[in-house]
């Protein structure tokens, strides 16, 4: 769907199934590098499913298997020798309930780098200063890193999760409904920090807000029953849809 | 209004059920506590026991439980801990291990004399470690071991499923997951199996019985390999085995309170130490 673009990730004929129930048909995918995919459909279209996939977080749910290649950077991530802890280091992921650690601001934010082996504290101030500015959450909470993140808002949760993600200082970041269980003004807030984010980092976002799909995406790609309908730029997507049934959903015919 | 009498009433039936309860515990304590009291001495805890048990003190018989509650928690706590992280975290979840979930539930629910004899023909003569302090800790200790099993399995699934899954999108190894962001907000949870796991080991008889529990034996333990008196044998000895047994039943209530708070001191020390973890997770 991109020409002249670097393709950071890709989906050769992948094929998903939990246990004999196939989720995913045939998917055909390429995620351009430093911009934002969304994908979108309506529930249990497998476009979460999908999402999974690339950061190997499917591996966890017994009885579940894919046929197809996953590819980052050209690299089969499904190969043998893929080393998933590394990769889950360089595709972060957000998940739709926040999931902060019951642990202070401060520990939550190192524990991806701790768990990599970094101790010097001063290093891991700095992490947590750089990682906490980038996902807009600084100013809120440099005068209390070391109280409880159980203690923040819904919003600033999320957007901890989000820090805590950037701390490993990956490439990817996978972002499932990350905004779904938000107000509308912590939603703003999210949104616009995925705009700032995709300077640097592929994201890839699920969502169930066709406005915030296209609100904040350049692609979209959209999912109906397992397969993959239309993907392309978003505003040729809401525009002007090539396929009905994107239309159908885009306009709010059914979902 | 008539459906709330009916509310009422109910209340009432559950509250009443309550303080008979509480009532039945308030009365064991309170007689045990009353007559047990003015046995309660110095020499009564420090001396040796004389004329099998009908003088003296009881001191053998406190030692022995204390090591055999200590002993049974040393191979049962480790061993308990280790297989509900496996079942919780690790094993595929299918059939295998529905059954050995089962088995573990039917474990719990086998008489404690079977331990008893299950210790006695592993332990004590196939193994050959005759009756001793660790034939009895570790009958006790497989005895307990399925209530150890249920209840860390059940703090460990009690984590919530995004602290998991949030710990390995991290790049965290399977290992690091539970031992950095699910084992520290399941130890509590785990240290009330160990509780109840505890007050059990204390208070049988039958599995001691064949296993390390001396009839009269005046002495301390040398090793894990001697026989020891227990408190709770050597109150049975006493309420049914002595020959004149309306003369002990002062030492019997004072045996008896003993045991109890025995049985206070490791929980009080469980509680202690589950407050302690529990405090450092910042909910």
């Amino acid at each position: 769907m991109v020409n002249n673009v670097k393709t950071k990730l890709a989906s050769e004929h992948v094929d998903f199934f939990y246990g004999s129930n196939q989720a995913l048909f045939d998917i055909q995918m390429k995620i351009p590098e430093n911009s934002v995919t969304a994908l979108i459909g309506p529930s249990g279209c497998g476009k979460s499913t999908f999402l999974r996939m690339f950061n190997r977080m499917n591996d966890i749910i017994p009885g579940t298997h894919h046929t197809g290649r996953i590819l980052f950077e050209d690299d089969d991530i499904y190969s043998a020798n893929t080393d998933v802890v590394k990769l889950r280091q360089q595709v972060g992921m957000v998940f739709q309930k926040s999931n902060p650690f019951p642990k202070s601001i401060f520990d939550n934010i190192t524990y991806g780098p701790n768990i990599h082996g970094l101790k010097n504290k001063k290093k891991l101030e700095e992490i947590v200063e750089k990682s906490l500015k980038g996902a807009a959450l600084w100013d809120e909470v440099k005068d209390r890193l070391h109280e409880s993140a159980m203690g923040l808002s819904g919003g600033q949760q999320q957007r901890l999760c989000i820090a805590r993600a950037l701390a490993v200082e990956p490439q990817v970041l996978l972002m499932d409904e990350p905004a779904s269980a938000l107000d509308p003004k912590s939603t703003a807030h999210i949104e616009e920090l995925i705009g700032e984010l995709r300077e640097k980092y592929t994201i890839m976002i699920v969502t169930h807000n066709m406005q915030q799909a296209a609100r904040v995406s350049d692609y979209t790609a959209f999912f109906y029953e397992g397969n993959l309908i239309e993907q392309g730029e978003t505003t040729q997507i809401f525009m002007n849809p090539h396929e009905q049934k994107t239309e159908d959903y885009v306009t709010g015919r059914f979902g | 209004m008539k459906k709330n009498h009916q509310s009422k009433v109910i209340i009432w039936a559950l509250r009443l059920s309550t303080y008979f309860i509480v009532m039945v515990v308030g009365y064991l304590l309170f007689d045990i506590i009353v007559k047990g009291l003015p046995t309660i001495s110095w020499s009564f805890i420090f001396d040796l026991p004389r004329h099998s048990g009908a003088e003296g003190g009881i001191l053998p018989a406190i030692v022995g439980t204390i090591y055999l509650v200590l002993g049974s928690m040393i191979f049962a706590l480790p061993l308990g801990m280790a297989s509900a992280i496996y079942l919780s975290e690790y094993a595929f979840q299918g059939r295998f291990n529905r059954y050995v979930r089962l088995a573990i539930i039917t474990l719990a629910g086998v008489p404690s004399v079977v331990f008893g004899l299950f210790g006695l023909g592993l332990f004590v003569l196939f193994f050959g470690f005759g009756a001793s302090i660790l034939s009895g800790s570790l009958t006790l200790a497989f005895m307990i071991l399925p209530t150890i099993i249920v209840s860390s399995e059940e703090a460990l699934q009690a984590v919530p499923k995004g602290l998991r899954e949030g710990s390995l999108a991290l790049g965290a190894t399977m290992w690091q997951t539970v031992y950095k962001n699910v084992l520290p907000y399941a130890l509590p949870g785990m240290f009330t199996g160990s509780i109840l796991g505890i007050g059990r080991a204390a208070g049988e008889t039958a599995p001691i019985l064949l296993t390390v529990a001396a009839f009269f034996l005046p002495r301390l333990p040398n090793s894990i390999f001697d026989q020891v008196m227990a408190l709770p044998y050597h109150l049975y000895v006493l309420a049914t085995q002595h020959p004149d047994a309306q003369k002990v039943l002062p030492m019997q209530y004072g045996t008896a309170l003993v045991l109890i708070v025995i049985v206070v001191f490791f929980n009080l020390t469980a509680i202690i130490l589950r407050n302690h973890f529990r405090k450092k997770i910042q909910w």
